[in-house]
């Protein structure tokens, strides 16, 4: 089963608010060869965007798990918690 | 601004259960849970362990929303599509006192947090707390992210589960390392009642648990699981962040991989994929175990690191350790010295449970395993082969295919090493 179809499955109360922010993305676009968070990010949120030569972050998707924060090797992303009552919501938990 | 004799941070086992003694001990107490209720952002295999939680609310499963009583546990060891099973069956788990349920925990930590409503406790949902108030140095509070959200406290339990911001903040805890977490993905998957029982081997109603280690975590340090619920299968893995990252694996991959083995597609066969949840373990052990207390402050459950993996036990750990902080927070408050001294009861206590009487045994188990990545990689093979070769009838004399099979493993491990293997194993986990 395909990752973007298990994501459909996930109720999320969505905030305007972006809870994730790539520290410097020079450091993913100079120093980062290997851009481990586009792997171990069980959503997928993290993703190598090409022609903006930068790392575009997909936060509605995200699982709230914590493996960014602690994964990114250069600790170039800065993760907190949705404000509370958004982010994701779990059915069964 | 509202003041409170105890405030919690996080509405799971942890945080519920030090509320629940807390309020029993005559305190004023509230929990801050950042979901729409507690529940929500909660995820776990998810296995509850009786003796725990009867400590907790007694004889909870008169009522409590679980799904199965665990009457048999089996050990699987993948290699390729061969598998090797170990288990052990007891029908009496089917009945009181029993010994571990599965649960999902929306539906459990929801009516959890009903049990300590109906203790006194005061619940606020849909709040996150952002700092913890000081004066003078002592915290004497909580800050939330609501306007006017400063709220003021004797004592402050954090329960915030295993991703530790107010504990690092606090300067209890240290930021968490990719060696010292398991990222876990987990699906929970529809089944008809039956079907579960008949490819179980379940009576009616019993459930069943499937730990699952070599090529499950492909090698990695980590385990795959399979869990009965009533009508569901919970089935997931979570393998070391470090060898994660280190190995290139994406984590549903991961899963993907476990749920094509060929023993364990047959049990999922036909069923309908209803949540995938991602969710950290914390795996880094007694050496990890950050400081419990300071003045006015307990650290509880996951955020303490509490997490017991060879015997797959976490929400107990959590459980009694909130117990404990809101009976110790209860007797400190009451005897009006919440000083980081009358906090250390806390510790005194864990130390003399088995919470971190088990951290303490299994102290080397971690870095055993960094140390010996082959371990899992190449032991499930090498018993598989063995396994393969014994059983496999093919004329040959079982004098000479023992001689074989020795030299068979000697092959894949010397002799040596597999006595060094032995001596470790024995020392990281006896």
């Amino acid at each position: 089963m395909k990752l973007d179809d298990k994501l459909y499955l996930v109720r999320f109360n969505t905030d305007k608010l972006n809870h994730i922010k790539i520290s410097d993305p020079k450091v993913c676009l100079n120093q980062c060869q290997d851009k481990p968070c586009t792997r171990f990010c069980p959503a997928h949120v993290y993703d190598w965007d090409e022609e903006e030569k930068r790392i575009s972050v997909g936060y509605e998707g995200c699982l709230e798990c914590g493996t960014c924060l602690i994964g990114c090797p250069y600790g170039n992303i800065i993760w907190k918690y949705p404000r509370g009552g958004f982010g994701v919501s779990w059915k069964n938990g | 601004m509202e003041n409170f004799d105890v405030i919690i941070v996080g509405g799971g086992p942890a945080g519920l259960s030090a509320a629940i003694s807390a309020a029993n001990g005559g305190m004023k107490t509230l929990v801050i849970e950042r979901g729409d209720y507690p529940g929500t952002k909660n995820v776990m295999g998810g296995i509850l362990y009786t003796k725990a939680t009867d400590m907790v609310v007694s004889e909870f499963w008169k009522e409590a929303p679980l799904e199965r009583p665990i009457i048999e546990q089996r050990i699987a060891m993948l290699s390729g599509d061969e598998s090797i099973l170990a288990g052990y069956r007891d029908p009496d788990w089917a009945k009181e006192p029993y010994n571990a349920h599965s649960i999902l925990r929306v539906k459990f930590d929801r009516w959890l947090a009903q049990q300590a409503e109906k203790a006194g406790v005061m619940i606020i949902t849909e709040t996150l707390v952002e700092d913890l108030l000081y004066q003078n140095g002592n915290v004497v509070g909580v800050r939330t992210g609501r306007a006017e959200g400063d709220l003021g406290a004797k004592v402050v339990i954090i329960a915030e589960g295993v991703n530790n911001f107010l504990a690092v903040k606090t300067g209890l805890a240290k930021p968490l390392k990719p060696a010292s977490v398991a990222v876990t993905v987990k699906e929970v998957i529809a089944l008809p009642k039956e079907k579960i029982e008949d490819r179980f081997c379940l009576d009616e109603g019993q459930g069943a648990t499937i730990e699952l280690y070599g090529d499950s975590t492909a090698g990695m340090m980590g385990v795959g699981f399979i869990y009965t619920n009533k009508d569901s299968i919970s089935i997931g893995v979570g393998a070391i962040l470090a060898s994660v990252i280190r190995e290139q694996w994406t984590p549903n991959d991961l899963l993907e991989n476990l749920k094509s083995k060929p023993y364990v597609k047959r049990l999922l066969q036909g069923g309908e994929t209803k949540e995938y949840l991602a969710h950290l373990i914390p795996e880094g052990g007694y050496t990890q175990v950050p400081r419990l207390h300071r003045q006015g402050v307990m650290v509880v459950g996951d955020t303490a690191m509490l997490m017991n993996s060879l015997n797959r036990e976490g929400s107990n750990l959590a459980m009694i350790s909130g117990k404990i902080a809101g009976e110790v927070a209860a007797q400190a408050i009451k005897a009006g010295d919440v000083s980081d001294q009358a906090m250390a009861v806390y510790e005194a206590r864990l130390r003399d449970s088995f919470v971190l009487k088990d951290l303490y045994h299994y102290r080397h188990m971690g870095q055993f395993f960094e140390n010996n990545p082959h371990l899992l990689k190449i032991y499930p093979k090498m018993f598989s082969k063995a396994a393969k070769m014994y059983l496999t009838a093919d004329g040959t004399p079982k004098k000479q295919r023992q001689k074989e099979i020795m030299q068979m493993l000697f092959n894949q491990r010397s002799k040596g090493g597999i006595i060094k293997d032995i001596y470790g194993a024995w020392r990281a986990l006896l």
